[in-house]
């Protein structure tokens, strides 16, 4: 996915579909979670006017569109004890960038990674990973493992531990409550 | 470790992450895969959510393929204007995160808006109401988006 503008935004190929109303109604629904229930499905259907398996059937589309990354929790990681939470970015050639972030990927420590565009000249970085951690060393000892395992000692770096959290939930627009995927907890 | 939580709160955090059945008894089946009872998972997902580990439970968006657009930007805050600065940068519905962290941009924060034009306009906003450059870095590849966390 990318935000180039002079792409078709994939929101005007959904809107121009027929089918668009329900599934907004039904990510409206969803939008403050699903029922914690036994059947949650045929109850978010109750108010929507859907049956339990159309409920189903437009999720598993949904899914598969990509309009829903995933359906399950988001945790809230300072709770769960991750407090060394960093930002690590790189000025890493643009030709390269793919292959390094794909690399980067791997790593089970790296909990999100994206190419952004940079900002110079006070930011010249353009690969964002983010690492959460419960201490601080563990995490500076695998930035370092990430430094050499992808070929990036000779590349700037800089390393943004959090200090405060002042937001986190999210985003809401327009006449609903949409969720983002969760970008740079 | 967050000593609220036991085992079996672990157990279930770090099932729930990696997905979510689409079957009629979706708790029965999760339940039975960890070998809980349907109303005990019930149950311990809602004080999991009650008690703020669990932020929401459901689906993740991609807001881009609702039509909405999501960026990450920043802003170099002087020290003692910084809390002044967060509050109103918070007051901005459109604004999902918002973290202080060590650098001269010290404040990062994620905006979602409803179309593209409204996100630059939100950020437009920002810039005159603080009176700060807002810096956009804007999203070009993902490579990884799973953020999962052992509990």
């Amino acid at each position: 996915m990318t935000e180039d503008e002079t792409a078709t935004p994939p929101g005007a190929r959904l809107a121009a579909d027929p089918r668009l109303p329900a599934d907004l109604r039904l990510i409206e629904a969803l939008a403050d979670g699903l029922p914690l229930t036994s059947h949650p499905y045929a109850e978010l259907g109750r108010s929507l006017g859907l049956s339990e398996a159309e409920v189903l059937e437009r999720l598993r589309r949904l899914l598969a569109e990509g309009v829903i990354s995933r359906l399950g929790v988001i945790v809230r990681h300072h709770e769960l004890g991750y407090r060394a939470n960093a930002m690590v970015v790189w000025d890493v050639p643009d030709e390269l960038v793919a292959g390094i972030g794909q690399r980067m990927a791997a790593f089970s420590f790296v909990t999100l990674c994206y190419q952004r565009r940079r900002s110079p000249p006070l930011w010249p970085y353009n690969l964002f990973c983010m690492i959460h951690g419960r201490e601080r060393p563990t995490v500076l000892t695998q930035v370092e493992t990430l430094t050499h395992s992808c070929g990036l000692l000779d590349v700037p770096r800089q390393i943004l531990f959090s200090r405060r959290r002042f937001k986190q939930r999210g985003a809401w627009y327009g006449a609903g409550s949409v969720a983002t995927v969760a970008e740079c907890a | 470790m967050n000593p609220a939580l036991d085992d079996t709160d672990r157990t279930i955090v770090n099932a729930l992450q990696g997905g979510f059945p689409l079957v009629p008894r979706p708790f029965a089946v999760v339940a039975a895969s960890l070998g809980l009872d349907e109303d005990d998972l019930i149950e311990r997902v809602r004080r999991l959510v009650g008690n703020g580990v669990l932020s929401r439970f459901g689906p993740l968006f991609q807001a881009e393929r609702l039509g909405g657009a999501v960026t990450l930007a920043a802003m170099a805050v002087p020290e003692a204007r910084f809390d002044a600065v967060a509050e109103m940068v918070g007051a901005f519905p459109e604004v999902a995160h918002n973290y202080q962290r060590e650098h001269t941009l010290n404040m990062w924060f994620v905006v979602a808006a409803e179309t593209p034009a409204g996100l630059a306009e939100t950020l437009t906003r920002i810039g005159v109401l603080t009176g700060l450059a807002v810096h956009n870095f804007p999203r070009l590849a993902e490579y990884y988006i799973g953020l999962r966390l052992d509990a």
